[in-house]
């Protein structure tokens, strides 16, 4: 399963899912929102999602991981919206008969929703300053205009 | 040809709405691509989007047909 929700993501609920009487262990990642990126001190930052594609990418990227690793349940929900400091942005939950599969499956899924889910974040810094992570940067200058 | 666009982040900021609706001669969403980021000023090169029509990822060739909703997609950055 995969969520986006403009709600703070209640673990302990997500967590109850995941619960199953197979299952010997759990593993869960939380990604949160960090004071820096790439040298600029970051005050919030906004998430945007393209809400029916994401939940389709997400959906996909769990299936594969449980096609990949035989684990017993597996959850992942992404916040939309406004965002502080330490608040958390994302979160992966997968419970298995074993840990190693877990664990695996959790890396797998972090690193494709990353990758893959059409989810863009907005940064804004202390500075006054803001920007689309990977977008900004690598924006080609005149591009537009050569095209015209 | 009639056509919805919808823009996100980066494009949504630049074209300076969330969706149009559009008369085009673009057959293809390169081509569609091309004609928009010439009229709203896109920064991102073409290279670095994928593009979505009828909300699943599509290859920049497709034909598109009238009433097909087209969104680009700049570099994402969930987690």
């Amino acid at each position: 399963m995969f969520r986006l929700t403009p709600q703070p993501i209640d673990t302990g609920a997500a967590r109850r899912e995941l619960r199953d009487a197979g299952a010997g262990g759990y593993v869960s990642f939380e990604g949160w929102v960090r004071d820096q990126n790439e040298g600029k001190q970051v005050t919030r930052l906004e998430y945007e999602a393209f809400a029916e594609l994401a939940v389709k990418e997400g959906e996909r990227i769990v299936r594969e991981a449980r096609a990949r690793y035989p684990v017993k349940h597996a959850l992942c929900v992404h916040r939309v919206g406004s965002l502080d400091l330490a608040d958390m942005a994302v979160w992966v939950g997968v419970s298995s008969e074993h840990r190693g599969e877990a664990f695996e499956a959790c890396r797998y899924i972090i690193d494709e929703v990353k990758h893959r889910v059409p989810i863009w974040k907005k940064e804004h810094y202390v500075s006054g300053d803001s920007g689309w992570v990977n977008c900004e940067r690598c924006a080609v200058p005149g591009h537009a205009h050569r095209l015209g | 040809m009639r056509l919805k666009i919808q823009y996100y982040a980066l494009l949504r900021e630049q074209a300076g709405r969330s969706e149009e609706w559009l008369e085009t001669p673009a057959a293809t969403p390169a081509g569609l691509y091309d004609e928009l980021a010439a009229r709203h000023g896109f920064t991102l090169a073409r290279e670095q989007l994928k593009v979505a029509v009828n909300s699943e990822f599509s290859d920049w060739a497709r034909a598109l047909e009238a009433g097909d909703s087209v969104v680009f997609i700049p570099p994402v950055a969930g987690g």
